[in-house]
């Protein structure tokens, strides 16, 4: 499987990354090597087998609808590189 | 003896019997750590203050004249993708350099309250994502056995720390071989506990489908006290499972007669050196002079482990790691004018090669058109994989296999080529795609003074049996390993 250079800046794009015209190229052959190395998981018959999403069985957890004391909002706000008036503080994003 | 080269369990009985204090065992392992640090790098923060502390209260409890909790004053120390609150807790990543949690992960919680001193924080690939701990943002841990070569990885500061005496016992994290593989580098060992086992509650996700977290121990025993005090159910991981408690020492038992090995041929052919393979083969006699039935068998689907890894794995670490984006925590970009700049400069400043080429892989294999190929392919290998365990636990209590293809190797040998590192991960991946436990034990020493593991994977939650057969193992092989430090 090839992958082409416009392609990997497509996903760079998605993944919210800058890639360098040099970072674009070195990850085009060593994304190209890794799609290789998937690849040979095309010749092995996998019809009809149902896909395994967790080695266990996931349930969903339910509990009372209740409040509970929870974490203090300071404390996590203070993990935010900016905060304004208890909140996180981004870049304007609505005109 | 030193005092730093106890087991965890010896520590215990000195404790016990008050020939020694939580206080006298911490100190020598800070000394130790004092004068060894600079030549392997195994920690990132060091909390020696509040270990003393920690040591300190528990001497005052032992001279009431209480009995100590199990493990409780023997000092240890934690990868540093745990959360440990108000500890910084980095990733090794510039990501991830200042962030300080509010909060415990369920396992820190659990070291703190039996009053573990706990040392320090260890150093690791970037997001646990890689096999040598060269991936660090910070510094490159060196291997205690032979000091240019690599501790293996992702869990390479938790293996180096055990292996050259710094902590008592570490633990690590494991999402395709990251406790297993370092601890076969480093001569120590290492135990992966069936998904859902312990809590992943404080734990980075980097792949939240096969993430665990386990021992890095000096024997086997220890294990099997480690795992008492980190397993248990917790309402804050919706995938850990509730069982009843168990007591895992009581699985220690040098009696194998009559036990079923089952050897997967494709786990002794090509790729896989020629000493470790002699390694693994006596290590079979001996079992079998032990009494047990080795047989040899075919599974052809775990060819297709790899690959199938590598494609869960990064799609689910890009999908875990879009959550840095500068936001809420770590690392922002200083240069930006708008919302999306923002993004991806923090991304692209923040995040290490090997991180961004996982998250590339994943979100490729994710993107539209390419899913059906790769990650439901990937997800339907992952059915056949488990399939062909389940055939093999009808004929063998376990499977045995070696940790590693190679020893540990140099640093820097297989940095160039990703696909190449990738490789190192070989024998381990499929133990996690199908959520069982397994262990690694030091069962020979290789060219270089390396050490050799061997892996012994069990049925899923039956832990006991491979504590049990790799206890008898090691009381019997009787396997003298020296660091070079």
């Amino acid at each position: 499987m090839k992958i082409t250079k416009d392609e990997v800046k497509y996903v760079a794009n998605l993944a919210r990354l800058n890639l360098t015209e040099a970072e674009a190229e070195r990850l085009q052959t060593e994304m190209a090597d890794i799609i290789a190395f998937a690849d040979t998981l095309s010749n092995l018959d996998t019809e009809g087998i149902e896909p395994t999403n967790h080695a266990i069985r996931v349930e969903n957890v339910l509990r009372e609808d209740e409040n509970r004391p929870s974490y203090d909002r300071d404390a996590l706000l203070n993990c935010a590189p900016a905060k304004q008036a208890g909140c996180y503080s981004v870049p304007k994003v609505v005109e | 003896m030193e005092l730093y080269k106890l087991t965890a369990h010896a520590a215990m009985d000195l404790l016990n019997k008050k020939e020694v204090s939580s206080t006298e065992l911490t100190k020598a392992v800070i000394s130790r750590i004092e004068s060894v640090e600079n030549q392997v790098d195994a920690y990132l923060t060091n909390t020696f203050e509040s270990a003393l502390e920690t040591a300190k209260n528990v001497d005052a409890k032992l001279a009431s004249g209480k009995t100590l909790l199990p493990l409780e004053g023997v000092p240890m120390a934690i990868k540093d993708n745990i959360c440990t609150n108000g500890i910084r807790t980095t990733c090794a990543s510039k990501m991830l350099e200042n962030f300080v949690p509010p909060y415990d992960a369920f396992v820190a919680k659990k070291v703190k309250a039996i009053g573990a001193p706990m040392l320090g924080k260890l150093n690791m690939d970037e997001f646990a994502m890689g096999s040598s701990t060269e991936n660090s943002y910070f510094k490159k841990t060196k291997n205690p056995f032979n000091l240019n070569c690599v501790p293996g990885g992702s869990s390479g500061g938790s293996a180096a720390a055990v292996g050259a005496d710094m902590a008592m016992y570490t633990l690590g994290s494991d999402t395709g071989g990251s406790i297993r593989q370092p601890a076969s580098f480093c001569g120590v060992v290492g135990l992966k506990p069936t998904y859902g086992r312990v809590s992943r509650f404080g734990l980075v996700a980097f792949a939240s489908s096969l993430d665990q977290i386990g021992p890095l121990t000096k024997d086997v025993e220890d294990a099997a006290l480690v795992m008492n005090l980190i397993c248990g159910h917790d309402e804050m991981d919706s995938t850990s499972v509730n069982l009843p408690a168990e007591d895992f020492t009581k699985a220690l038992s040098t009696d194998v007669k009559g036990m079923k090995i089952g050897i997967p041929n494709e786990y002794m052919g090509e790729g896989i050196s020629a000493e470790v393979k002699e390694a693994i083969l006596n290590a079979a006699k001996l079992y079998e002079q032990m009494g047990a039935t080795v047989e040899y068998f075919d599974m052809p689907s775990l060819s297709s482990a790899l690959p199938a890894y590598y494609i869960i794995s990064s799609a689910e670490a890009s999908s875990n790691l879009a959550r840095y984006d500068g936001v809420k925590y770590g690392y922002r970009t200083e240069n930006y004018s708008d919302l999306m700049e923002m993004y991806k400069n923090t991304r692209s400043e923040g995040f290490g090669n090997e991180v961004k080429r996982r998250i590339m892989l994943g979100t490729y294999a994710l993107s539209s058109g390419y899913y059906d190929a790769y990650y439901k392919k990937a997800q339907q290998v992952r059915t056949i994989v488990r399939g062909g365990f389940e055939n093999a636990f009808k004929k063998y209590d376990f499977v045995l296999s070696p940790t590693a293809p190679v020893t540990a190797f140099k640093l820097g040998e297989k940095t160039a080529d990703p696909m190449e590192m990738y490789l190192a991960d070989i024998c381990t991946v499929s133990i996690n795609i199908a959520g069982l436990p397994a262990i690694s034990l030091p069962c020979g020493i290789g060219k270089d003074n390396l050490p050799i593991g061997m892996q012994l994977i069990g049925n899923s939650f039956d832990e006991k049996t491979i504590l049990h057969a790799a206890y008898a193992y090691e009381k019997n092989a009787g396997l003298e390993l020296k660091p070079q430090i």
